[in-house]
């Protein structure tokens, strides 16, 4: 075929996805239009602002800095997979709960970040959680609130 | 702010990368590590590589072992590796130690330290940790294998050695004797930002005074370098605060800032003589 | 969340309380749907070509080997769009603006590095993306002006680039000088910086043959104004355009102004015939989302020997950039009037320089005009305590407005209508920050670490705001069978919370929970009024209406409800929870309103001579602006050797009036703080020589990280409620970032030891460097 184009199957939140981009398309932009999956939201392209946080094979990556062709065979988790049905993450009800949200345009970013940190390390202690969300940008919220949203979901699955 | 187009290649052993490279080079192909770094540039387009040869498929690449005294550090081992010391005693604890100054946590699960290396920003951690240290770099081609030493690898802003169907497969850096110390030091506005300056120590103490010592400063220069009128004020005498200042001042005068401005080399001179010395301050008390 | 009854069987209140926010559901589940997520059929994508010079001349555009890439299907041109007039600005008394006003795309001439050149519309984004970089702009560059407080240079022949001057003036300026003990002089400038939210700009305009109506997807902050704007740049009838508001990811000022491409998208919408959608991406949004805050001010005060100012005369250079946008003038005359804060000033003068630069055009972002005013202001009553030996509190004592003389006038008009301070206890805020800081304890923590060798410090600043923007606002409420309530708003939602908040408002009024309570903003189609979100407007004046319309309902119901369902006069009866009952039986008998929108469907309504409907709408008109105000207390770490500010401790004190949602609006105070806390230490935009932008990435533009951020003690006082509005409200929405570049200033000067050291902002570790240097 003369239009570059390459099938790919993304595994997205335990589903998959057919397919078929140039290799230059962004796992973020595939996300979006290909998989119709547009919770991921991008904030910069350049991999500075972590909106486009995913969660790949459990690590947390800037979705705008890696390519669709690259994550055939991966489990790839977004936002729209972090709540299990209707029942919201820890992460999710504190944001609600500590108003860690304004626009909410980096929250998907922030949730995906926390969720992966807090999956890997239950017992992060509070420095490097702070450390951990000083990767993400956000303009609205001056931070305070998510830090405090993620102190209370973290106190929380660590109960469980 | 899209990539242009490019062809895309995932080789499976060294080999075939190798290969691959050499076919593609010459049409500006490119070798995609972490890609932390490059796929910024490609999305502002001031890298537009026609093909693009992926390594992380290489598990060859993986590889991070201590051998014959040295720590071999694959293409693919990623930041967050040494997060937790990867080698007992102090190579791995300075290593730990700077990691968390790289970028930020989620660039860490992807970036290499070898693509840091390969990229030589004047400001790059591993990149002043390599030339401190004096690793070997080892690179493959078609044509076969060769080390590159941390001095001749360095050549300026963004510029390495490499040739352009090399491929960097893997940097070594020597295991440290237990009594040696180690001292780090960054200085930027934000936390995870590439430094303003940088500075590491190393050196270790017999018979009270200060031998095989090591001054590597970064972020200032053209590349990081070891800093000999440094280490040479250093070198057989016990440590102690004048010792340290005049360590720190022989960097501040040595180093030729690259920024233009003349304001702003005023600047780097002053904060490279902090950065010295309390990159010595920490090694005394590591 | 407990009930907050006030008696048994009393209905639930909400106004007051940190109730969570309707908003959240969606945002927190991936269901955020902002623009960059909307897709038509068909959709084209558009991509702007834009200028790599400052200052030139066009000499030619070639666009064939654009037309000729995968998936280009057209490329337009300033010549592609002449009937396009260049973008108005809002109405004004200021004259000989319209000149200066910037085309849709460049015509003849390129004025800042990101001027739209041409556009390129394609198949998807890549390919447009890949087109756009294959047209061919040859430039003839001309010379560039890249400062204001030189001389204007030449905006075209016969024009140079001072559209207009500010003058405001009252009382006996000489007598004061002649009078003075001492006059105080300072020259002080705020670095160029603005919004940048996370969410770039964005839209996506569709023509509906059906109806023809033209929509614009993505379109917030002045709905109305917009469409009626766009309807007569496009030679449409307002009523054939329609805008809707989606999730919106961060205003500040920035977000929902006209710009070249919100038109171009509309004009290429209906001559195309396909849905033509924007995404902007962040190097564009740095180069061309508009900038804000750039001033030079030279300023000198008169004062007695107590350090009471006699009289301030200021004159400032505005740097406004390559056009005046869609604000006139409006900053630099916000700026002028609001440059004596919460002082008493006998005699005051201002002459503000409005001047074009080869930069990104300029325009508001929060607190326009009033950070730069108060980063002025605080740093001349610093410098005034140390001219007379005081200290930097005592200095403000004896300067602030006292609460007996409120409301207070100052013979100003500012956005072409009179300054009343309507309400305020400025020496009581003051003395709240001064108590939850703990100041006396602060400065002999500050004096012992100083004497370890520490460099800390800490700052004060007092600052007056502006809010509810008014002159009017309309809203409906309705309820309808199933007993839920809809207001119907031309308010727009920026990400603050407007939903939660007038849900608040018409709850208490009404008599029902908040979450019945559905708000409607953003949308054109279905309220023939609106007003925005901008200028802190929403709870006054959107709130207010809101309060007026549900009482309106509430009075309607319960008079119903007395003649046909109850036995019981009007005032016998409450509404608790949506059950119309007896004040004395609330358990007893009751009629929902659900039943009561059910007795005025059509049919019933006017079988009994009523008007169908169980609505009301609600005008709620005012005169005046209110002002908040509030004071910050800063403790900053230097450390000598790098230049480095580490702020340790930071708070940020607000009267409200009444706060609605306390929880949000300390949200509010805390994020607009940690952008003043940008604009203080991290961002700046920067050009080199030629006048090319340097900070086009975030890793230039350097905006805080929750490390850089000190956690932000917030106090929230209601001490003044406003008498101008039935709640008392002051809006929030520019509650915390006013005073940040002051208070910080003033914490450096102290950590250094040095009064009067910080005149520029940001203060950057180099900068800060080369103000100790100088003092060896």
């Amino acid at each position: 075929m003369s239009d570059n184009k390459t099938d790919v199957i993304l595994k997205v939140n335990g589903k998959e996805y057919a397919i078929r981009v140039e290799p230059r398309r962004t796992l973020a932009d595939a996300l979006r239009d290909q998989c119709g999956l547009t919770g991921t939201n991008s904030g910069c392209e350049h991999g500075v602002c972590g909106s486009c946080t995913v969660i790949v094979d459990g690590d947390p990556v800037r979705s705008c800095l890696m390519f669709a062709v690259q994550v055939q065979g991966r489990q790839i988790r977004t936002i729209e997979g972090l709540a299990d049905g209707d029942k919201l993450h820890p992460l999710q009800r504190a944001f609600i709960e500590h108003h860690g949200l304004q626009c909410g345009f980096c929250t998907p970013g922030f949730l995906m970040l926390a969720a992966s940190v807090l999956e890997r390390e239950p017992d992060i202690n509070d420095e490097d959680l702070v450390e951990v969300l000083s990767s993400n940008l956000c303009r609205c919220t001056g931070y305070q609130n998510i830090i405090k949203a993620v102190r209370a979901a973290a106190a929380e699955m660590r109960a469980r | 702010m899209k990539p242009g187009q490019f062809a895309y290649h995932a080789p499976q052993t060294v080999q075939e990368a190798v290969a691959m490279l050499a076919e593609v080079a010459s049409q500006e192909g490119r070798v995609l590590a972490g890609g932390q770094s490059l796929v910024p540039a490609m999305a502002l387009r001031l890298a537009l590589p026609a093909h693009l040869v992926d390594i992380n498929g290489v598990a060859e690449l993986g590889r991070l072992a201590a051998e014959a005294g040295e720590l071999a550090i694959g293409a693919c081992v990623r930041h967050a590796r040494f997060e937790r010391p990867v080698v007992d005693g102090p190579l791995g604890r300075l290593l730990s130690n700077v990691v968390r100054h790289i970028a930020h946590y989620p660039i860490r699960t992807r970036g290499t330290f070898c693509g840091s290396l390969a990229n030589a920003d004047p400001a790059s951690e591993w990149c002043l940790v390599a030339a401190t240290l004096g690793a070997t770099m080892v690179a493959k081609s078609v044509r076969g294998t060769r080390t590159i030493a941390a001095t001749d690898f360095f050549q300026g802003m963004m510029a390495t050695a490499l040739e352009p169907d090399e491929l960097l497969v893997e940097a070594r850096l020597p295991i440290f004797s237990p009594n040696t110390r180690f001292g780090f030091y960054e200085f930027n506005r934000r936390a995870g930002d590439f430094a303003i300056v940088m500075a590491l120590a190393v050196y270790r103490i017999e018979h009270g005074v200060i031998v095989d010592p090591r001054v590597g400063v970064g972020g200032v220069e053209g590349h990081p370098r070891r800093i000999a009128a440094a280490e040479q004020a250093l070198a057989g005498r016990a440590p102690a605060s004048e010792v340290f200042r005049a360590a720190a001042d022989a960097a501040a005068k040595t180093i030729q800032p690259i920024d233009s401005k003349p304001e702003l080399a005023g600047y780097k001179h002053e904060v490279t003589r902090t950065a010295v010395r309390r990159a010595l301050e920490a090694a005394e008390k590591s | 969340m407990d009930a907050a009854k006030s008696g048994p069987g009393a209905a639930e209140k909400f106004v007051g309380r940190s109730v969570p926010r309707l908003e959240d559901l969606p945002l927190v589940t991936g269901r955020g749907r902002f623009a960059a997520s909307i897709a038509f059929p068909h959709q084209l994508h558009m991509r702007v070509v834009r200028s790599n010079h400052a200052h030139g001349k066009i000499i030619l555009i070639d666009a064939s080997r654009a037309l000729a890439a995968p998936g280009c299907v057209a490329v337009w041109t300033a010549a592609d769009v002449t009937a396009i007039p260049p973008i108005e600005f809002r109405p004004t008394h200021i004259q000989g603006l319209e000149p200066y006003r910037q085309p849709v795309l460049a015509r003849d001439f390129v004025r800042y590095v990101g001027e739209p050149v041409a556009v390129v519309f394609a198949e998807d984004s890549y390919q447009a993306e890949d087109a756009a970089d294959l047209v061919v702009v040859e430039i003839e560059e001309l010379p560039v002006l890249l400062s204001a407080s030189q001389p204007p240079g030449e905006f075209e022949p016969g024009r140079d680039t001072e559209p207009a001057v500010i003058r405001k003036k009252y009382g006996d300026l000489d007598g004061a000088f002649r009078a003075a003990h001492a006059v105080v002089e300072l020259d002080l400038s705020i670095g160029r910086h603005s919004g940048v939210p996370l969410e770039t700009r964005g839209v996506v305009a569709r023509y509906d043959t059906t109806r023809d109506v033209l929509e614009l997807h993505g379109g917030t902050k002045r709905p109305h104004p917009n469409r009626d704007l766009l309807a007569r740049m496009l030679g449409r009838s307002p009523a054939s355009v329609h805008l809707y508001e989606c999730h919106i990811g961060g205003g500040f000022g920035v977000r929902g102004e006209i710009y070249p491409e919100d038109v171009l998208v509309c004009a290429a919408a209906l001559r195309l015939g396909r849905p033509v959608k924007w995404i902007e991406d962040r190097r564009e949004n740095l180069m061309a989302c508009n900038h804000s805050r750039q001033q030079r001010h030279r300023i000198r005060a008169a004062i007695d020997a107590e350090g009471r100012i006699l009289g301030m005369d200021d004159e400032f250079f505005h740097d406004q950039g390559a056009y005046v946008r869609t604000h006139g003038a409006r900053v630099p005359d916000m700026t002028a009037g609001m440059l004596p804060g919460p002082y008493r000033m006998p005699a005051f003068r201002v002459v503000g320089h409005f001047r074009l630069t080869n930069k990104t055009p300029a325009a508001t972002y929060r607190g326009p005009g009033r950070y730069e005013s108060t980063f002025v202001c605080e740093r001349l009553l610093d410098a005034i305590a140390a001219k007379v030996g005081i200290d930097r509190v005592e200095v403000r004592r004896r300067n602030l407005i006292a609460k007996a003389e409120m409301p207070y006038t100052r013979p100003l008009d500012v956005l072409d209508t009179g300054m009343v301070l309507d309400s305020g206890d400025y020496a009581g805020m003051l003395d709240k920050v001064l108590a939850r800081i703990g100041w006396n304890e602060l400065q002999r923590q500050i004096k012992r670490r100083k004497a370890a060798g520490e460099a800390v410090g800490a700052g004060l600043a007092f600052f007056v705001e502006k809010s509810g923007l008014g002159p009017v606002d309309g809203v409906r409420v309705t309820v309808d069978a199933t007993g839920t309530v809809e207001v119907l708003t031309g308010a727009a939602s920026v990400g603050q919370g407007v939903e939660t908040v007038i849900a608040q408002i018409c709850a208490d009024a009404l008599g029902v929970d908040y979450r019945r309570v559905r708000v409607v903003h953003g949308r054109t189609d279905r309220i023939d009024f609106g007003f925005g979100a901008h200028a802190a407007r929403v709870t006054v004046m959107t709130g207010s209406a809101t309060h007026i319309a549900a009482l309106k309902v509430r009075a309607k119901a319960i008079e119903i409800a007395a003649s046909d369902f109850m036995e019981a006069t009007a005032d016998a009866l409450d509404i608790v929870d949506g059950r119309i009952v007896r004040r004395n039986r609330t358990d007893g008998p009751s009629v929902t309103l659900a039943q009561i929108a059910s007795a005025l469907s059509p049919a019933a309504a006017i079988a009994k001579g009523r008007e169908p409907g169980l609505s009301a709408d609600g005008w709620f008109h005012t005169d005046h602006m209110t002002y908040p105000y509030g004071a910050h207390v800063a403790v900053v770490n230097v450390d000598r050797e790098t230049g480095g500010v580490k702020v340790e401790r930071y708070l940020a004190a607000y009267d409200v009036g009444v706060a609605v949602n306390p929880m949000l609006v300390e949200g509010q105070i805390v994020g607009s703080m940690v952008q003043g806390l940008g604009g203080a230490l991290y961002e700046e935009f920067l050009y080199d020589e030629s006048g090319t932008p340097l900070c086009v990435t975030f890793a230039d533009y350097m905006q805080p990280t929750a490390h850089e951020v000190p956690h932000v003690d917030v106090l929230i006082t209601e001490d003044a409620p406003s008498p101008l509005n039935p709640l008392g409200l002051k809006g929030a929405g520019e509650s915390g970032i006013t005073a940040v570049g002051a208070a910080i200033a003033s914490a450096i000067d102290d950590a250094i030891g040095m009064p009067g050291a910080v005149t520029q902002l940001p203060v950057t570790p180099q900068r800060l460097r080369e103000i100790l240097n100088r003092a060896r």
